[in-house]
């Protein structure tokens, strides 16, 4: 090590320089931390392919339409240019997904679905002669009349019923008080800071191999067999550097990908296909709008008696993976807590606007986004406080959720929620908030609201939620995946670990060589790691809904002490001394461990909806502190306790990382990120235009990370990563409305909506979250 | 075309390209210089910050020309060279301080961040949070929710007496 590193490092343990209080173990760093910090490691758009062209995407400027002709200028020389079309598509003209109604390419005489659609694509040898070949197309269409409600559709992607049938109206009405809410959110872009990218290089025999920015190897892997009819072997996919996923480079890669491979097989050239911001906004997939609508009775004391609620997602264009994100957000939907009888109906329908896909939480944010606002309204009418209601019905060992899953063993709702609202004051506080709000009620001098005085601009406000997240796949989908991860001891006594599980920020890369290493009794930087490159690497399945660290991971550790326990079993010695001799001797040994159920689980019935519907669940709370400018309706989140519960942790640097990135993530949900739309088209399609929360609207995040481990999981983790996405959101809204006595039911908590809210005009709120305002008349 | 002069991380470098050239596809594909980034191209998101003779700049909104006879710090150049071949690149303070504290994740926005943070540390910033914040309140971060990358500049800032 250098003399200015280890400079760095005392200045480091030097006392009170980190985090005064907070004792650590030393973590190792991040594994690929030093390429990342020195400009030498290489996303997609990084890497130098010789000789490669560039190829664009042509796209609908319609919402709804049929493709008549596509006309290419006779007075271009073609023969400069690579045209494909859907007539070039080799396999079946579909994005393989759940359904098969996506096309890859809309042929002459289809449909097209939604603005933005992929109609052909071009490539040439340079920037210029792409972009002169671009001016050179044009699209000829017959427009149709788009559906943009939900509501309103004819065709249903999805639907659920979960649990009580027709028996939830007695049940409502042994309620002493019943509450009817609806609350909307509209799209959420992922915004990864490095766009969708991907580079196809063709390959002889046909083939083609994929390099690319992506969550899921064998999810593009599979899309290139169907499409271009390869087998396995012909269609190769590796991740490069990815800068960022949250979802978003979950199922869309597959679009992108295939669109790189077409190019490159027709062309005989490597083709880059790097997508620039606006086309990346424009284009890709975000979070579900949903409509939720809640009946809930509860005793006079506030016990809940019954639930029910009503869902409805806006899937946008195709199919892509809403059935599953709808699926998730149903099983949320009643929140982290106990009641007798709850119906939950949910249904997502098709639109003509561009489809909707994977984000952190995976419908999850929707819909208990719905269920603490609602939780919260219920308790204001009961005169109860936010804390009170909750201690009154979360879940405990032993209670039984919606599905009929019981729970048994890692229940820490708890524990979170009283360590959020301990380490934040909240009680302190709200009660200190609550005395200036009524101190300012009445006083007001804005013509309809109660609160604006002329002695204070700003109100403060305390807000808190609690939320559940189901852990890996849902229902019986791991047993599905199957998923295999594999340790290699090598010849020459190295250790490898072998998983198509991506390294996109979260730091798989580095808990993995940590779980290997103490499950063979060896330092974590004596592991290596596979590229993540489908020819090298097993399927152990697709690195979403928080299943990296206790899924792959586990399967990891498994495999690690069945090769220990080989190594010490023919050496008679421990596998720390002995591995690299046993090595000599015998060769390289490889050890491929497949997923098998967790042992005492009950099988999830997909049909009924009724069993485990997770392996285990993941537990959050959050207390949010802000500000609300009375004049202008804006709002600063000022502070946030996150309490976390996640098993088991592995790495607490990075685990607290992904606390306070989805935290951060939730409270751009809940303020300022939303996608407006106008004749099903996105308006705000730049970084210009549709903001994230900088380095000054962060608030201070404070994170407490609480281990309730899974005992089926052989580490006991649990999932992390889309945790804090669910909880921040209600705890911002819940803060606002603590602060000025107001409920805001539609997200982002705009300033606009702030105001109509306050002043009694909603018509100064604008559109609905996700509703399409009408187009504009034609210009003359 | 016109020749321009720049010194980039310490080398003089010459290029010969049109005077609107942008300065990152400069670096990027002239001088093969791929740690600077591009997020947006519109000066939003602060991921191909670079500095220009001391002063942050987005190098997506910098024509070459004007960039002529400027004295250019990319990530590049933050770390001293390894020793020897294949020994590790001795770090700058601000990047040890980002892998101590957990400040790249995805690490997309880092060499930007850290061109915004080195700036901030090299006209004599301190550890106070809320300066720290508003140094770097030009370059976005989706992963971190920014906590770890303040801490990390904060460390450094601190380090000096």
């Amino acid at each position: 090590m250098t003399t200015r590193t280890e400079s760095l490092h005392a200045l480091v343990v030097a006392p009170g320089t980190i985090a005064p209080g907070r004792v650590r173990p030393a973590p190792p760093r991040r594994r690929e931390g030093p390429a990342k910090l020195t400009g030498t490691a290489l996303y997609t758009d990084d890497i130098v392919v010789p000789g490669a062209w560039y190829g664009a995407t042509l796209r609908s400027a319609d919402p709804h339409a049929t493709f008549i002709a596509l006309d290419l200028d006779p007075a271009f020389d073609w023969s400069r240019v690579c045209v494909v079309t859907a007539a070039d598509i080799p396999g079946e003209n579909v994005v393989s997904s759940i359904k098969s109604d996506q096309p890859i390419l809309v042929p002459i005489g289809g449909t097209i679905r939604h603005h933005a659609e992929p109609l052909a694509l071009l490539a040439a040898p340079d920037r210029s002669t792409l972009r002169e070949a671009r001016g050179r197309v044009t699209a000829r269409t017959v427009a149709l009349p788009g559906v943009f409600d939900p509501l309103e559709s004819d065709h249903t992607f999805a639907s659920y019923t979960i649990g009580a049938g027709d028996d939830i109206e007695a049940a409502m009405a042994r309620a002493e008080i019943v509450l009817e809410g609806e609350y909307r959110v509209g799209h959420q872009e992922q915004l990864y800071i490095e766009n969708n990218a991907m580079i196809a290089v063709p390959t002889e025999g046909g083939g083609v191999t994929v390099t690319g920015s992506l969550q899921c190897p064998y999810y593009l892997h599979a899309a290139l067999k169907r499409g271009l009819g390869l087998d396995d072997a012909a269609a190769r996919v590796i991740q490069a550097e990815t800068g960022g996923g949250f979802g978003g480079k979950e199922e869309f890669p597959s679009v992108i990908g295939l669109h790189a491979a077409l190019l490159a097989r027709k062309a005989q050239k490597p083709v880059r296909m790097i997508y620039d911001r606006h086309e990346d906004i424009s284009a890709t997939t975000k979070r579900h709008p949903a409509i939720v609508r809640h009946r809930t009775g509860v005793t006079a004391d506030g016990r809940l008696v019954a639930q029910d609620i009503e869902i409805i997602m806006d899937g946008g264009a195709y199919c892509t993976l809403t059935p599953v994100v709808l699926s998730r957000g149903a099983l949320h939907a009643g929140g982290p807590y106990r009641c007798p009888d709850v119906r939950i109906r949910a249904r997502a329908t098709r639109t003509n606007t561009p489809p909707n896909g994977a984000f952190r939480g995976f419908g999850a944010p929707q819909t208990e986004f719905a269920a603490e606002v609602h939780l919260d309204r219920l308790a204001e009418r009961l005169g109860l406080s936010p804390l009170d209601i909750r201690r009154r019905n979360l879940y405990h060992p032993g209670d039984i959720t919606p599905t009929g899953q019981v729970l048994r063993d890692s229940v820490a709702a708890e524990e979170v929620l009283e360590r959020a609202a301990e380490a934040s004051e909240f009680v302190r506080l709200r009660a200190r908030t609550a005395d200036a709000r009524r101190r300012r009620a009445g006083s007001g001098s804005l013509p309809g609201s109660a609160l604006r005085t002329d002695r204070e601009r700003r109100a403060s406000g305390i807000g808190l939620a609690l939320a559940w997240h189901g852990a890996g796949f849902t229902g019986s989908g791991e047993i599905k995946l199957a998923s295999v991860a594999s340790i290699e001891l090598t010849a020459d006594g190295r250790v490898r670990v072998l998983t198509a599980a991506t390294e996109m920020g979260q730091g798989t890369n580095t808990i993995f060589p940590q779980l290997v290493g103490e499950a063979l009794g060896i330092p974590d930087d004596a592991i290596d790691l596979a590229p993540p490159d489908t020819a090298e690497v097993p399927d152990s399945g697709p690195t979403v809904a928080s299943r990296t660290a206790m899924v792959v991971g586990g399967l990891l550790i498994k495999a690690a002490r069945r090769l220990r326990g080989t190594v010490e079993a023919a050496t008679g010695g421990s596998f720390a001394e002995t591995a690299a001799d046993y090595a000599r001797q015998h060769g390289p040994t490889r050890i491929d461990q497949k997923f098998e159920p967790y042992p005492d689980s009950t099988t999830f019935d997909d049909e009924l909806y009724r069993g485990d519907a997770y392996p285990a669940f993941g537990w959050a709370a959050c207390v949010v502190q802000v500000d609300v400018d009375l004049d202008t309706g804006e709002v600063q989140v000022n502070e946030v306790v996150a309490a976390d519960d996640v098993g088991h942790v592995i790495h607490p640097v990075l685990a607290e990382g992904q606390v306070e990135g989805g935290t951060l993530q939730a409270i751009g949900y809940a303020t300022i990120e939303e996608i407006k739309l106008r004749d099903g088209r996105y308006l705000n399609d730049r970084l210009a235009t549709y903001i994230i929360p900088t380095a000054l609207d962060a608030p201070r995040i404070s994170t407490i990370l609480v281990e309730a481990p899974f005992h089926a999981a052989p580490h006991g983790a649990k999932g992390i990563g889309e945790l804090p996405m669910d909880v921040g959101a209600p705890a911002v809204v819940a803060a606002i409305a603590d602060a000025t006595g107001v409920w805001i039911t539609d997200l982002p908590a705009s300033p606009e909506r702030i105001l109509a809210a306050l002043t009694g005009r909603p018509d100064v709120a604008g559109p609905r979250p996700g509703e399409s305002e009408p187009a504009l008349p034609p210009a003359r | 075309m016109t020749t321009y002069h720049l010194t980039v991380n310490g080398a003089p470098a010459e290029v010969d390209v049109p005077g609107m050239r942008r300065l990152l596809d400069v670096l990027r594909e002239d001088l093969a210089l791929t740690g600077t980034k591009e997020g947006c191209g519109e000066g939003e998101c602060g991921a191909c910050t670079v500095l220009l003779d001391g002063a942050p700049v987005d190098a997506c909104l910098v024509p070459v020309c004007q960039a002529d006879r400027g004295d250019i710090r990319t990530v590049e150049g933050l770390a001293a060279p390894a020793s020897s071949p294949g020994a590790p690149a001795a770090l700058d303070p601000l990047q040890a301080a980002f892998l101590v504290t957990g400040g790249a994740q995805c690490g997309i926005c880092t060499p930007g961040m850290l061109m915004a943070g080195r700036a901030y540390l090299d006209a004599g910033g301190g550890p106070d949070h809320d300066a720290i914040r508003e140094a770097i309140a030009g370059n976005l971060c989706r992963c971190t929710g920014y906590t770890k990358i303040v801490e990390a500049i904060a460390l450094v800032a601190g380090a000096h007496p």
